[in-house]
């Protein structure tokens, strides 16, 4: 049940806080310049952005379920199972950034869940 | 579509930092969180002496360093290429995860589970095979 609790935390608050990351990356525009000073510049740019703290929020809930899931089972085991975030990312990928997904990508995407799937009776 | 010269280039190196940092953060994580143990209750002085065990911990540091790491690797692929194609690209970590965690930790891998892991590969080449980017930009 413990599991459960935290595996739920780690794959919501995990997506969510990487969809308003992404939200927050894409309002700044892409990187052309990959110098220290300039990728310094960037990342207090990116502190300005409203989304990315939301985003960094959410993200520090994630990663603390993810340390209580680390204490109680196998890391081979609690990444894959992570993966779940597939189907939450790219559902929402659609529905809160507006992304276009082309029909191979959604194909590649349910095969990684079938993978996900399989990882997950690996445990019993 | 205008696209930046090398966009793929760029893409796979970023990518390929993301899939080296990320199980190696997440396998330090699992060395701190084993030698430290799970609460054994959520009363606030158990949380707090967890978490005080969790920050002396150098795995843990070690960790939280690689998976900064990778942090910053993802948020700058981020500017340019689609969320929905970052996050599945990057699930190679599976297979490197599961391989660190048998050479680090000692953790045993079933047959099964590398199955798993090798099908989540499958999808990952089928992803990999779109362009990094099929949603136009909304600034000019």
């Amino acid at each position: 049940m413990r599991e459960a609790a935290f595996l739920f935390l780690v794959i919501f608050a995990g997506t969510g806080g990487e969809l308003c990351v992404t939200r927050a990356m894409k309002t700044i525009g892409e990187v052309h310049d990959f110098r220290p000073a300039a990728l310094f510049q960037f990342i207090l740019r990116a502190l300005h952005v409203g989304w990315m703290w939301v985003g960094v929020g959410m993200m520090a809930l994630a990663f603390f379920s993810l340390l209580a899931m680390l204490s109680i089972e196998n890391v081979s085991f609690v990444v894959p199972v992570t993966a779940l975030s597939y189907a939450a990312g790219v559902i929402g990928a659609v529905l809160f950034l507006r992304e276009r997904i082309v029909a191979q990508r959604w194909i590649g995407v349910l095969v990684i869940c079938i993978g996900v799937t399989i990882v997950w009776l690996s445990k019993r | 579509m205008k696209q930046s010269p090398g966009i793929h280039f760029k893409t796979f190196l970023l990518i390929l930092v993301m899939v080296i940092f990320g199980p190696l953060g997440n396998v330090m994580l699992s060395k701190g969180m084993k030698g430290i143990g799970s609460a054994a209750n959520w009363a606030p002085s158990e949380l707090l002496a967890i978490l005080a065990r969790i920050l002396g911990s150098p795995s843990i540091w070690l960790g939280i360093a690689s998976l900064l790491t990778f942090f910053i690797a993802y948020m700058l692929v981020l500017t340019w290429a689609d969320y929905s194609y970052v996050q599945p690209a990057s699930s190679f970590s599976y297979a490197v995860v599961a391989t660190l965690s048998y050479f680090v930790l000692g953790e045993v891998v079933s047959p099964l589970r590398w199955l798993g892991i090798g099908v989540i590969c499958v999808g990952v080449f089928i992803v990999g095979h779109t362009h990094p980017r099929t949603t136009e930009s909304a600034a000019p």
